[in-house]
């Protein structure tokens, strides 16, 4: 890094607890590819997060697992799980907290106090809107009342998971706490969508340091997902498609064509209904680590028609704009004839067309001389 | 001896005679609209379902042991086949609209409950076979190609690389079903969007889905009643109507109707041949007598 020098202070913090800068950068890049921010921004991502001008994030927990909370911390690569927490500024997550009670109620407050307008509001877990609220309290509030409160003084507001994208498994049938999204709860305000069960790190590393950064969000999409993860199927980039498109399937768990990694269409897999990224930024760093690449069909968990809606095994129509342009046409052409192959076929049929003539006018002839010479005979 | 004037005149009456006689009366009755056998089987392909995978091209090679065609004008991709031929029983093909909607297709012998092959065969090497299986006796076969000419669908494929050719179309894997199988395209496919069954479970089927689902379908099931029905039956998305898919407009007329009707009509009782030989037999005649006049007076 050439030209800022001074830069290398801000790395400091992270070299005395054993990250080098190195690693630092490259979790870094990592984020910014992953929300497609170009090369460039790297150094500036960098400079963002050392510098300390790191993103205020308040998480709230309603009706989840917590799932979503360990993926953050259970990166596999040295240090990341550090990282991640320390390029944003965690400064309320009730799961990872120390302070309990009052004391942390209290440190939310001031947390909302300090940071009005400016922090991110991370959300996890689905809303129960049945009985006025009463599934899901926190400190007395109700969940609606709380995402209304905090999720209204926010600079950004951040669904992660399938539960606060739009209700994941507590909203499943029948639903008994009419659980929603957070969507559902603050109407008007735009809310980052990260669904998946659990959704990768990278996407809400990507979304809220280009945030903290720039001062931007990433393009929706018409759910609220951010394009740079979400605008493309899991189908479309599978590792297994080649199978697909030559018609290879497992056709049961353990079978042959489970064994050599065939496509796993035939046992339910959604990849080609579902949206993420899944089949290009394999789970966490982990290669291979996503249902797909473990011989597991895809269940959908991003898309709210999907998860927890369709059996398992059930297959699914395939959302696919295009079909490639490999298949025979309803009518094949099967070349013509050329104008050469007519050329010599006329000359062919002309010159036995001649032959023949030419023999009739001498098979004539002879006749002729033949007749002439019986009439001699028989006078 | 030659013949007397009286004698080809005789001969002519008697034959006459003949044909307007019992025997070839049978030809003269009226064709009779056939029906499918009780137990006929059939597929129902539903173009909304399908994928476009083509699972069905390869394990249909597979039960047939066709051998794989790489030799196509679009490249020499993997086994590709670019329609139905002498390797190819069974194929997906994609109908692509110029308002960008895109519908796949299968093709493969529609199994005509009144097939145009099995009626222009002059040896019945194709005929309907048990269960209403359209079948081909290789053993019969002249390799006139009728059959080719025939089909108004395109059907029957020739060998037209090997020293003694066949014919080659879809059997509906006849040897699976005679044991209690399934044809190979259908346990094929991921999407059960070509199945197998009685023909008149099938229809009752896909009469049901256009019922359910108006918006979803074009409002026809093919080869209901199209040339005098089919055992393959169509089910097409709803904007697309079957000429899209390579399936022709036929009416409900099988066409063997037309052209059997034509060509008994013309031999009926043998009387056109027989009057068509006496005219010339009697041409014949004349002409011999002007060359060689009777010479009865010097006997």
């Amino acid at each position: 890094m050439g030209p800022g020098e001074g830069r290398r202070t801000g790395f400091g913090t992270w070299e005395a607890r054993g990250v080098s800068r190195r690693e630092f950068l490259r979790t870094c890049a990592i984020a910014a590819a992953a929300v497609g921010l170009p090369g460039w921004t790297v150094g500036e991502i960098a400079e963002a997060a050392a510098a300390g001008g790191r993103p205020p994030v308040i998480w709230l927990h309603f009706q989840e697992c917590t799932g979503c909370s360990e993926t953050l911390l259970r990166a596999s690569h040295p240090a990341v799980s550090d990282l991640i927490l320390d390029l944003v500024s965690l400064d309320y997550h009730e799961t990872l907290f120390a302070a309990a009670g009052r004391q942390a109620e209290e440190a939310l407050q001031a947390a909302v106090r300090k940071n009005a307008g400016k922090f991110v509001c991370v959300i996890e877990g689905s809303i129960p809107r049945a009985e006025v609220g009463a599934y899901c309290r926190v400190g007395g509030r109700t969940a609606v009342e709380i995402a209304k409160e905090i999720g209204g003084k926010a600079g950004a507001v951040i669904a992660i998971g399938s539960c606060a994208s739009w209700g994941g498994i507590p909203s499943a049938d029948p639903n008994p706490t009419g659980a929603v999204g957070v969507s559902g709860i603050l109407e008007g305000k735009t809310v980052v969508c990260l669904p998946g069960c659990p959704p990768n790190p990278y996407n809400f590393l990507g979304t809220v340091l280009q945030y903290a950064t720039f001062g931007t969000l990433p393009a929706l999409d018409s759910l609220g997902r951010p394009a740079f993860a979400y605008a493309r199927t899991i189908h479309e980039d599978c590792p297994r498609r080649p199978h697909f498109d030559a018609g290879r399937f497992v056709e049961r768990f353990g079978d042959e064509g489970h064994r050599h990694g065939y496509c796993l269409y035939k046992t339910g897999c959604k990849g080609p209904r579902t949206h993420a990224p899944c089949s290009l930024q394999h789970f966490g760093e982990v290669v291979g680590a996503w249902p797909v690449g473990i011989g597991h069909p895809c269940f959908g968990c991003t898309e709210q028609s999907l998860a927890f809606r369709v059996p398992l095994h059930t297959t699914v129509e395939i959302d696919r704009p295009t079909p490639p342009d490999n298949y025979p046409p309803i009518h094949a052409d099967h070349g013509g004839v050329s104008v050469a192959a007519v050329g010599v076929a006329g000359l062919t049929v002309g010159a036995l067309i001649g032959a023949g003539a030419m023999a009739a006018k001498k098979l004539g002839a002879s006749k002729g001389e033949g007749k002439g010479e019986n009439d001699k005979e028989a006078t | 001896m030659s013949p007397t004037r009286r004698s080809v005149l005789k001969g002519i009456a008697s034959a006459a005679t003949l044909a307007a006689s019992g025997v070839p009366k049978a030809f003269a009755a009226p064709r009779r609209r056939k029906t499918p056998p009780a137990d006929a089987v059939g597929l129902l392909y539903d173009a909304t379902r399908c994928i476009g995978c083509q699972a069905c091209v390869v394990k249909c090679k597979e039960a047939n042991g066709m051998p794989p065609d790489t030799g196509t004008p679009r490249g020499p991709m993997y086994d590709a086949p670019d329609d139905l031929n002498a390797k190819t029983k069974n194929i997906i093909k994609l109908y692509k609209g110029e308002d960008g909607r895109t519908s796949f297709m299968k093709a493969q012998c529609m199994h005509c409950v009144d097939p145009a092959c099995a009626s222009v065969c002059m040896i019945s090497a194709l005929y309907k076979g048990p269960r209403g299986i359209v079948v081909y006796d290789p053993g019969k076969c002249v390799g006139c190609r009728y059959c080719q000419t025939a089909c108004p669908f395109n059907m029957p494929k020739y060998e037209w690389r090997t020293a003694f050719p066949k014919i080659v179309k879809c059997e509906m894997c006849r040897h699976l079903v005679e044991k209690g199988g399934i044809p190979a395209c259908v346990a094929a496919c991921p999407r059960e969007a070509v199945i197998f069954g009685g023909l008149e479970t099938l229809r009752a089927d896909a009469k049901g889905r256009l019922a359910r689902e108006p918006k979803r379908y074009f409002p026809k099931v093919y080869g209901d009643t199209d040339g005098g029905g089919t055992q393959v039956l169509y089910l097409s998305a709803a904007g697309i109507p079957f000429g899209k898919l390579g399936l022709p407009d036929l009416g409900d007329e099988p066409l063997p109707e037309l052209t059997e009707s034509l060509q008994h009509a013309v031999y009926q009782g043998f009387i056109a041949p027989v009057a068509l030989y006496a005219i010339l037999g009697f041409a014949v005649y004349r002409s011999f007598r002007s060359q060689h006049p009777r010479k009865g007076g010097e006997k």
